[in-house]
Parts: C-alpha cells; sequence; structure tokens
C-alpha cells in the first residue's frame, strides 16, 4: 500500500465546513417540518401536524401525483432515448451528424431553463398541442435524455473494448456482443441514469411552468406559488417528504451498484 | 483503431430516434423562438402571430419576410430595464462563480487528499444534496433567512445584533443562494482533475525546494486548470439565465433577464418580446456554450 | 481434435490439414490507418501445428496483423487463407480462430465458468456437452475448484488460465496470443510459458504469439517473424534469428551484438579481410549471400568474443586464423551466469565480450584498466548490410 495521504488542517476544515453548509439549511428544514407551532420560528414541540395537512390538502396532493406520473414517464424514455444516444456517440465512429447530435446533447446540460422551456413552449404553441401531462412529460425528457446520455456515456468509454472483442471472436454477432456484454456492464450506469431522470424531473419549476397547462399544475409548480406568499410550515413538511423519497431512490441506486459490483465491477459513478 | 467500425452500423442506427427527438423538441424549438421574436407584438394575438404560412406559397412566405421586423431586439437594446437586466446577470454570474471557485477549490483538494476509500464516501456527501430538489433547498433558505428565521435569533442570542437583519431580498441572500444551490457543479469536476493527479509531482516540487504555496500554486494549480474551466463553465452559463433564486432570494428592484423574460411571458403576455430576450440570452452565452460543448465532448471522448 | 464444433466451420474448417502441412496463408495483405501504414505488404505461410511468434518493438504492426486474422480489422489489400478459403473479410465470429487477449478480456459479470462456457453457448452446443467441455477445459488449466470465481476474485496468473481456457474451449483451428504474459511477473511468466509450450505440443494446435520480448519468443516459438514498420523483416527458426540475422537491424533487436562498420575488403579464398576502421583488418568467413555494394558492418556477438591475459588460447580442432585484439578493460558488468566487459580496443572502437563465470572464485575475473587480448575466430562474424 502507499502511504496514506497527509491531510493538512486546512484540508479537514475546509471538508467539515463544506459539508455542514451543504447539509444543515435541509437538516433544519426537516426539523422544523415536525415542529408543532404554526410560528416558523417558535418550537412548539414534536408533532406531525403539517404532514397531515398535506395529506388533506387535496391540489397538493394532485400536483404531487401528477410530478410523479410525469417524472417515471419521462424519466422512462429519457433513459431509453438517451442510453441509445450514449451507444451511437461512444460506438458509432464517424457519422454524418455526429457533431450536431453530440452539440444537442450537451447543450441542454447547462441551457439556461428559461430558454429551453419558452421554447418549448412556442413548439407547443404552433402544434396547437393541449398542454398538460404529455407536453410536461416530452419537455421533461427532452432534458433529462440529456444526462442520462453523459452518464451512460462516460461508462460505455471506460469499458474496455476488448471484452466486446472477445464475445465477438468467441462466436457472437455484433449485436448479440453488445447485449450480452456490454449491456449487463453498464446496467448500473442506466439505472442510475434512470434515477437522475427521475429526481431532476421531480425537480423541475421552470420548465414545467411553462409547458404545463391550466389546472395540471405539478409539485415545485404549487410549492413555488405557496413559497411567494411566505413561509408555511406545511410546506416544511412536503418538502421533508419528497427528500425522503430521493432519499430511498439514491438508497436503491447504491445499492444496484453495490450489487454490480459484488459482480466483479467497480461501481458506478454517480 | 478501430475494428470499432463492426460495431459502427448497428450503433448509428441506435442514433435516429435521439436524433429524431433532439431535432424536433430542441432544435426546431429554437426555430420558432426566432421566428416569434421577429414578428410584431401589436398583431402578435393571442399570443401572437405566426410571422408566415407555409402553406400559403412563395408569394405569402415572400411577403411575410418583408413583414419581419427586428423591432423587439431594438426595444430589447434600447430599453434600460433590459440593458441593465443583462448586465446585471452577468455581474451576478461573474461574482457568483469567482465564490464558487473560491469556496469550492479547498473542499474539492480536501477531498482529493482523503484516503480512497473516504474518497468515494465524500463524492457521494457532495452529490447527494445535488439530487435533492432544487426548489427545496432554496426554500430551505429562506426559513433560515427571513426576518424571524434561524439566523437572526442566533445572531440577537449571542448579541452580535441588537435588532434583526434583513437578510431576506438582499443580494447577500441571493448569493448564498446561488453558491449553495451551485457548489456541487464547482466540486465535481475539481476532485475530478485533482483526484487523478499524480501526487508525485507535488512530491517533486517539494523535494526540488518548492514551499506549500508555490506547490499549489506551480504545480497544483495549473494541473487543475481543466477542472476549473469545467467548473466555472458549468456554474456561469446557468447562472446567467437563473430565474428561481433571484426571485425567491433577492430584491425586486433589479432584476436578471431570466426573471425579465419570465415577467414578459407570463406577466405582460408578451411574447415576441420574452423571445427576443431568449435569443439575446442565448447569444450572450454562445461563447461560453461552445467553450463548454468542446470541453465536454473532449472529457467524454479522451476516455 | 478431430469433432468440431458445430458452427465454428463457417470457413474453412471442413479441411483440417495434417500437422506439417500449410494451415493458413497471409498474402500480400495490408492495413492503412489513416495515413500511417501499419501493416505494409505482409506474405507468411504458418503449417499446422506450429508455434509462430509475431515480434517486433512497438507500433511495428504486430498487432494489427494479429487482429486482422482474428477478424477486427480488415485488410485493405491481400488474402488471407485458412485452409484455402479467403477469411480476410469475414467478421470475428464466423472464423475458426479464437484469441486470447492482452489484458485477457474477462467478462467481469460472468464466472469462470460461465467466461469458459461463452464461446460453446455461442456455438449452440447441448448443455451437457458444454459441462463436459468446460470441466475438461478447467482441468487442463489446472483451475479445479475455482470455477464460480469472478475474474476479479483471481490472482494474475489464474486470470491468466481462465483467458487461455476461455479461447481454447472452442477448440479453434487456430489460438492467437496477444501478449499473453505480459501482465505477469518475471518468475511466472518464465513457468508460464513453458507450460504454454507444453500445451501446445500435448494439443497438437497452431499457436500465433504477439509478443515484443525476443527472449520470450526465443524460448516458445518454432520459428519468429520480426516484424519492422510493418513488413517482416525476417522469418526464421530462432537459432538462425540470433546467429544469422539477415540486416544490421535485426541483430541489434534480438540480443546484444558488437558491429564496426567496413571501410573496404579484400578476397582471400574463401576469406574476406575487411578493414574497419575501429577494430582493424578483421577476417570473416565469406558470407553466403554475396556482399552487395552497399554500405556494410561486420558483427559478432558478445559471447564469441574471448578474452584472455596474453593471447589467442590455441583449442583442439580450431581453425588458426583468428581475429585478435588488444584493449583494456573500460567497463565490468557482473550479471551473475556471466560478466560483459567493455574493452576499449587500441584500435579505437569498443568491443563487449560476455564471459561464462564457470568458476565461484573470481580467478579468470579481469579487473578495471587491465590490458587485455580479445580474439574470435571468422566463423564467428557476421557480414551485415546496413
Amino acid at each position: 500500500m502507499p502511504k496514506t495521504a497527509r491531510l493538512s488542517r486546512f484540508n479537514i476544515a475546509s471538508l467539515a465546513l463544506g459539508l455542514a453548509f451543504l447539509y444543515l439549511p435541509i437538516l433544519i428544514l426537516v426539523i422544523y417540518s415536525f415542529n408543532a407551532s404554526r410560528l416558523v420560528t417558535v418550537w412548539g414541540g414534536w408533532s406531525l401536524r403539517w404532514y397531515r395537512e398535506f395529506f388533506a390538502d387535496r391540489a397538493m396532493i394532485e400536483a404531487s401525483w401528477m410530478s410523479l406520473r410525469v417524472a417515471a414517464a419521462s424519466a422512462t424514455i429519457a433513459t431509453l432515448i438517451g442510453t441509445l444516444a450514449a451507444v451511437a456517440l461512444s460506438r458509432g465512429e464517424r457519422f454524418r451528424g455526429r457533431t450536431l447530435l453530440s452539440g444537442m446533447l450537451y447543450a441542454p446540460l447547462v441551457m439556461p431553463e428559461v430558454i429551453t422551456g419558452l421554447s418549448l413552449l412556442l413548439l407547443f404553441v404552433a402544434l396547437n398541442a393541449e398542454r398538460g401531462f404529455w407536453t410536461v412529460t416530452i419537455a421533461h425528457t427532452t432534458l433529462t435524455m440529456c444526462f442520462v446520455a453523459v452518464v451512460v456515456q462516460s461508462r460505455l468509454g471506460s469499458l474496455d473494448r476488448s471484452l466486446e472483442e472477445a464475445a465477438m471472436d468467441l462466436g457472437c454477432a455484433p449485436v448479440p456482443a453488445f447485449l450480452s456484454v456490454t449491456l449487463p456492464l453498464i446496467a448500473p450506469a442506466i439505472v442510475a441514469g434512470w434515477m437522475l431522470a427521475f429526481t431532476l424531473s421531480l425537480d423541475d419549476l421552470v420548465i414545467a411552468s411553462f409547458t404545463t397547462g391550466p389546472g395540471s399544475a405539478t409539485l415545485p409548480i404549487r410549492i413555488y406559488s405557496e413559497v411567494r406568499l411566505g413561509v408555511k410550515p406545511e410546506i416544511n413538511a412536503i418538502c421533508t417528504l419528497v427528500i425522503a423519497l430521493i432519499a430511498v431512490v439514491i438508497v436503491i441506486a447504491s445499492l444496484a451498484s453495490k450489487l454490480s459490483s459484488s459482480r466483479g465491477e467497480s461501481a458506478a459513478p454517480l | 483503431m478501430s475494428a470499432r467500425r463492426i460495431f459502427a452500423r448497428p450503433a448509428r442506427f441506435a442514433a435516429i430516434a435521439p436524433y429524431v427527438w433532439m431535432l424536433l423538441f430542441f432544435l426546431v424549438p429554437f426555430g420558432f423562438v426566432l421566428k416569434i421574436s421577429l414578428s410584431q407584438t401589436a398583431i402578435a394575438q393571442p399570443p401572437y402571430e405566426p410571422v408566415f404560412d407555409l402553406t400559403a406559397g412563395w408569394t405569402a412566405i415572400r411577403s411575410a419576410f418583408a413583414a419581419l421586423s427586428l423591432d423587439n431586439f431594438k426595444l430589447i437594446g434600447s430599453d434600460d430595464l433590459y440593458v441593465f437586466a443583462y448586465l446585471r446577470s452577468l455581474t451576478v454570474a461573474v461574482t457568483a462563480t469567482a465564490l464558487l471557485l473560491l469556496i469550492g477549490y479547498p473542499i474539492a483538494y480536501g477531498m482529493a487528499r482523503l484516503p480512497k476509500r473516504w474518497q468515494a464516501v465524500a463524492m457521494v456527501l457532495v452529490i447527494v444534496p445535488f439530487w435533492t430538489s432544487f426548489l427545496i433547498r432554496i426554500y430551505a433558505w429562506i426559513n433560515i433567512l427571513q426576518h424571524d428565521g434561524l439566523l437572526n435569533q442566533i445572531l440577537l442570542a449571542l448579541h452580535l445584533v441588537s435588532a434583526p437583519v434583513v437578510w431576506l431580498s438582499t443580494d447577500t441572500a441571493m448569493y448564498v443562494g446561488i453558491v449553495y444551490s451551485y457548489l456541487p457543479f464547482m466540486i465535481l469536476p475539481l476532485y475530478a482533475t485533482l483526484a487523478k493527479m499524480e501526487r508525485a509531482l507535488e512530491e517533486a516540487a517539494s523535494d526540488l525546494g518548492a514551499p506549500p504555496w508555490q506547490v499549489f500554486w506551480l504545480v497544483t494549480f495549473p494541473l487543475s486548470l481543466p477542472g476549473v474551466g469545467a467548473g466555472v463553465l458549468l456554474c456561469f452559463i446557468p447562472i446567467v439565465g437563473e430565474f428561481v433564486i433571484p426571485d425567491l432570494l433577492a430584491g425586486s428592484n433589479s432584476l436578471m433577464i431570466g426573471q425579465t423574460l419570465w415577467l414578459e411571458f407570463f406577466t405582460n403576455k408578451d411574447w415576441p418580446v420574452a423571445s427576443a430576450a431568449a435569443i439575446t440570452l442565448l447569444v450572450v452565452l454562445l461563447l461560453p456554450l461552445l467553450l463548454y460543448e468542446r470541453l465536454q465532448r473532449r472529457q467524454l471522448e479522451e476516455q | 481434435m478431430t469433432d468440431e464444433l458445430p458452427g465454428t466451420d463457417v470457413a474453412g474448417a471442413d479441411a483440417h490439414p495434417a500437422a506439417g502441412e500449410p494451415l493458413l496463408r497471409i498474402v500480400g495483405v495490408a492495413k492503412t490507418f489513416g495515413t500511417f501504414r501499419a501493416v505494409d505488404g505482409v506474405s507468411l505461410e504458418i503449417k499446422a501445428g506450429e508455434f509462430f511468434a509475431l515480434l517486433g518493438p512497438s507500433g511495428c504492426g504486430k498487432t494489427t496483423l494479429l487482429r486482422m486474422l482474428a477478424g477486427f480489422e480488415a485488410p485493405d489489400e491481400g488474402r488471407i487463407l485458412l485452409g484455402g478459403k479467403d477469411i480476410a473479410q469475414a467478421l470475428p465470429h464466423q472464423r475458426p480462430i479464437n484469441m486470447m487477449f492482452q489484458n485477457y478480456a474477462l467478462f467481469p459479470h460472468l464466472s469462470v465458468r460461465d467466461n469458459i462456457a461463452f464461446g460453446l453457448k455461442r456455438a449452440n452446443m447441448a448443455r451437457a456437452d458444454i459441462a463436459t467441455r468446460v470441466a475438461e477445459m478447467v482441468a487442463l488449466v489446472k483451475l479445479e475448484g475455482l470455477e464460480k470465481r469472478k475474474p476479479d476474485q483471481l490472482s494474475g496468473g489464474q486470470r491468466q488460465r481462465v483467458a487461455l481456457a476461455r479461447a481454447l474451449a472452442r477448440r479453434p483451428q487456430l489460438l492467437l496470443l496477444d501478449e499473453p504474459l505480459a501482465a505477469l511477473d518475471k518468475k511466472l511468466r518464465e513457468s508460464t510459458q513453458v507450460e504454454l509450450m507444453e500445451l501446445q505440443r500435448r494439443l497438437g494446435m497452431t499457436f500465433i504469439i504477439v509478443t515484443h520480448d525476443q527472449e520470450e519468443a526465443m524460448t516458445m516459438a518454432d520459428r519468429i517473424g520480426v516484424m519492422k514498420s510493418g513488413k517482416l523483416a525476417q522469418v526464421a527458426s530462432p537459432r538462425e534469428l540470433y546467429e544469422a540475422p539477415r540486416s544490421r537491424w535485426i541483430a541489434e533487436f534480438v540480443g546484444d551484438i558488437n558491429l564496426f562498420d567496413a571501410e573496404s575488403r579484400l578476397r582471400d579464398g574463401h576469406r574476406l579481410v575487411i578493414g574497419t576502421r575501429d577494430a582493424g583488418a578483421l577476417v570473416v568467413a565469406e558470407p553466403r549471400e554475396p556482399v552487395g555494394e552497399g554500405k556494410f558492418s561486420v558483427a559478432i556477438r558478445p559471447e564469441k568474443v574471448k578474452l584472455s591475459r596474453r593471447g589467442p588460447v590455441a583449442e583442439a580442432g580450431h581453425e588458426t586464423a583468428i581475429n585478435r585484439l588488444d584493449g583494456v578493460i573500460a567497463d565490468v558488468c557482473y550479471l551473475g551466469g556471466t560478466t560483459t566487459y567493455k574493452v576499449k580496443l587500441d584500435t579505437g572502437g569498443m568491443l563487449q565480450a560476455s564471459v561464462a563465470n564457470t568458476a565461484r572464485l573470481d580467478v579468470d575475473a579481469y579487473s578495471l584498466s587491465q590490458h587485455v587480448v580479445a580474439w574470435f575466430t571468422p566463423d564467428d562474424c557476421m557480414v551485415l548490410p546496413s
């Protein structure tokens, strides 16, 4: 073993402060969600009151259901198409329009959401599409498939190409070689891609605001309109539930990558 | 080297679906934004009138082109509201990115120096907040920064201030929110390059007589520049167009361009001006976007 | 090796030639990547049952040639005939050829057993037959008890064996080995070399190995093809390659050598007297192939050079005409079994001599600055075109 890295006091301090900065606000939010008092800042003892209020709030429940459906649908489509895109980019060599495809895939990753949202809305208006579940799903798919493509492509890129060659040498035609060797090995990245797409969709406010229609608000849209009016304890409860849901998703993701690493492969990044 | 060709053909078939999807839902919509930004607000009802109708034949298209106008862009260029909004967006993005680099670098550096096993844990710890909702994280800060929020309570309890300080609706709050939201985007690329860097290089530098700060400044930092570039672009570009954070945390007396666009669109229902604002924003971001695209592609295809 | 696998006999498996008959013929094969001509017109014939080594420095085209045999690259020109059929354009899975990859390319998600069975399943073999064949292969490479392990639970040597078993399982007509021992440490590499040779002889199979390690090629191969810049520089047995290299480059690539540029030459019966600047006049036996008009050098392997304190020691049966050079020991390099001396010749050049350490006590050893006489026979000299 090489000697262990020497950590200076500065290194430890910056790490500890950084992590505290990242986690304390969320922790405070979670704690306050169990506060019995209506005043956000006064501690009135532990209570599940705001969770009960959330479950009694029909509009919020509907928005949550809408968000979950959109997230599941868009993540699934995005994973399918994004994986195909990653395969095309990493195994397709030079083909016509390759640069355009990769450009179209990388740009939305950083493109300000107001632009993506506005442009998709104008498309839907031009197509005279009824705005609601499907328009939001398509919009979210467009955004999140780029993330899936990047995650899967980086896994494909780090995969030893001689594995595919070995499969062909042992009698597989190219497509079966991909299915029997490559696909099982990139499966953790595909799972991670789906989870990422799911949470990104669950999280999005701006694009959903542009592309949804009246009467089909997503959860972030609802939360946003409430937050603009001031802090409400109920929002703390909703946020805590969302965090819990995402925590479950992350645990599943890390279990999936653990599983695959016990199958003899290094854990997938992210 | 390519045996690779054998896979190329099926892989090209795989490109069809994503290609069609991205053309239809990413590229074509920009055409619509461009088109509407050139149409006139007056006739743009119900929120706009299509500038040309392809079914009407060549003469219709010709007359449609004649009707195109740059009025919306002229408005954006002459109205102080927009000019200030663009300037403010750029200032905020530059300041916030600098802050992020300043805060993110030591954290990434600390991570890269951890023993291998702990590096993985630290990486997960940095990624997890990125997975939790953006909106929720901003909301968490409202809890803390509001008038009778936690921060003021602590400051009062410690007798550091005598009366509650106004935090919310200030630029400070906005910068805190931006740094908080974008920190993982800065840390991860930095960490990736720092972790890959060979430790022996730093050891060689100190062996050759460089004191720690010189080791950092002459060896570590120059070698981490690709990560710095990726982190800076990854933060700078979206911050310029940021809407939620300034809307919830900053005051309403000066707006960023994302807010202006939102306002024109949702409140004033002026779609052509909103589109022109989006096009202008895109032009402003074109150079950083191209840089980022090149960086991203090189990184992925190096492997 | 009589029963052919179903599904593997796509190209030319019908008539597996008997040992000694030509199995593979490579005719004028060339491959260009962009502007780089990786393989430049290689022709080669390989006999059934032969252990053939492709040797060369990195970038010489040996791996590209091997990959064309496996089907991962298609040649731009030329033909590759296996048992009489042209397979140059066949895809990898259509060839009765298997390859052992440099980094083994074991499927990390499959156990040892499933790795070995992978190719058999592709050939639609019956399940019972697959189990039998896998067991046979596991026994062949001595991996009993490890069938359920995953590749990352194996040592480097064990992985190497799995890769070998996997490639052999389909009973290919031709086994290609791409630097198969590069990842092993020296001791394990040497024992594995011997095992591979035994295995090849026992199975009577045809092996083509690619290596940059000349010792490895010399140890294992029946014949060696030395490649340089995409061309085959020489194809010969290990002994011929060492003792009668065809060019100065090959002589330097395979083992150590002393080279003296020729400046003049004189015929003397069956001998040539060659004038060199660094070593004076040297008497050499007339080469088999006449020396052309171009530049050439006189070459002598270090172990053929003898050293003594006073002068040539007459040996029974040796020719009387010998080359004698006076000099001073300039460098001593003790290597255990042998000691390499560098002698600064009075004529100006440097001469390397490798002397076997036949006695434990160093009564024979020379020390720095000591005056010595170096000598060697005309038959030990080679004449090589530059």
